[in-house]
């Protein structure tokens, strides 16, 4: 098992957001703070997990023509498991997330990763895939939260930490920053790839010139 | 129940608290089909459509959760519902009006995954709408995705000519720009038909 290469894939080389682009909606809507952040990306995780090893566990039985369908089905059922938990014992984070907890169902990582990876590949791999994939996703958020209510509010884990003094950018914290965030970082994502890319590509081309 | 309560739901859902410039509900079409402003539009339709009849049929299956005692199973069974009525929508358009189908062809089955769909029926739950309030704020709703996914597609046609940096390349320069719109309809926060 190769954990370690699953990791760079899950957080870097082919992360769910910033990579292959899934989940959006989530990821700009609720990372306003960072208590916020990890409640999503902890569900997320689980879900992902959970939804992942028991679609890999049923990869034989399901025909083809209503994968899809079956796929919603189980992974509808993990999100209303997790929200019942959350609302019992999280009422707080519950609250905040509103009604995007009940919409993990429809959030494109979960179905991606199901089509994608726990439908071909064996039980033992695809939890592996859920748990790196939610880290992934987890560090995006958190990437995020901690710049959106660093700068937009002036806190972190809603303690004030920046002096009082500093005048919060409260853009940041609104629906825009969401967009000017993200594609900040999609871009900065882009651009370290790209140069590692190009590094490698030299040190090839090197080699081969000796 | 009053029209303008039903006016503030509309004004409401298209203008100060529109699906994606600030609930972000259905990002993923507004992103992935809005490269042409013409296939943007035919998508807008299509969800307004599926947004309309959703909100009308998960309120009548909600009422029959609730009378079982079932609203746990809430998002379950509207994802069954929402999936099941875009299939059936597909199979009546395809039977009844062949050209309205061809052009909303490939858009409807990628509506079954589309959050904004499945957002408004919980909203709709949520706020508790009655009958009506549900359906308009369904159509509204669909009606403010379709004027964020046109705006967005015409001035995306322009940036595809645009010089910005190479990092910026595909989804960061959408973002950036949607970022501007959300901006643009900041201006409409606050606006109110009259407090009531």
């Amino acid at each position: 098992m190769n954990f370690g290469k699953q990791l760079k894939e899950g957080l870097i080389t082919n992360n769910p957001v910033t990579v292959q682009l899934l989940g959006m909606c989530s990821t700009m809507a609720i990372t306003t703070s960072i208590t916020n952040g990890i409640g999503m990306g902890v569900s997320v995780m689980i879900i992902l997990t959970l939804a992942n090893i028991f679609i890999a566990l049923l990869r034989k039985v399901i025909p083809d023509e209503v994968r899809i369908a079956c796929f919603i089905v189980v992974i509808a059922g993990f999100v209303t498991m997790v929200d019942l938990s959350l609302q019992a014992f999280f009422p707080a984070i519950a609250k905040s997330l509103g009604v995007f907890i009940p919409l993990i169902v429809v959030n494109c990582i979960i179905l991606g990763r199901a089509e994608a990876f726990a439908s071909k590949n064996s039980v033992a791999a695809s939890a592996v895939d859920g748990i790196t994939q939610g880290l992934g996703y987890t560090a995006v958020l958190l990437v995020l939260c901690f710049v959106r209510e660093l700068l937009g509010a002036g806190k972190l884990l809603g303690v004030q930490v920046m002096p009082s003094s500093y005048v919060p950018a409260g853009i940041l914290v609104l629906p825009v920053g969401g967009f000017l965030c993200l594609g900040a970082l999609i871009a900065a994502m882009q651009w370290a790839l790209n140069k590692s890319k190009e590094k490698a590509a030299k040190a090839e081309g090197k080699e081969a010139a000796e | 129940m009053s029209v303008t309560r039903l006016l503030a739901i509309s004004l409401g859902a298209i203008l100060t608290n529109n699906f994606i410039f600030s609930q972000f509900l259905g990002i993923c079409p507004f992103l992935g089909v809005s490269k042409k402003s013409d296939t943007a539009v035919g998508m807008g339709i299509a969800v307004t459509f599926v947004m309309g009849i959703a909100s009308a049929i998960t309120f009548a299956v909600n009422q029959i959760l609730v009378k079982l005692g079932l609203e746990f199973m809430q998002t379950v069974a509207f994802i069954l519902v929402i999936a099941a009525l875009v299939q059936f929508i597909e199979m009546f358009l395809k039977k009844s009006m062949p050209s309205l189908y061809t052009a909303l062809g490939i858009y409807l089955p990628l509506i079954t995954t589309n959050c904004a769909v499945l957002g408004v029926a919980l909203l709709n739950v949520q706020n508790e709408y009655n009958f009506i309030e549900s359906v308009v704020y369904g159509i509204t709703g669909g009606l403010g995705f379709l004027l964020a996914i046109y705006l967005f597609a015409t001035v995306r046609e322009r940036t595809e000519f645009a010089d910005y940096p190479k990092s910026f390349e595909g989804f960061p320069i959408a973002l950036i720009t949607s970022g501007l719109l959300a901006l643009a309809f900041m201006g409409f926060s606050g606006l109110e038909v009259w407090p009531m």
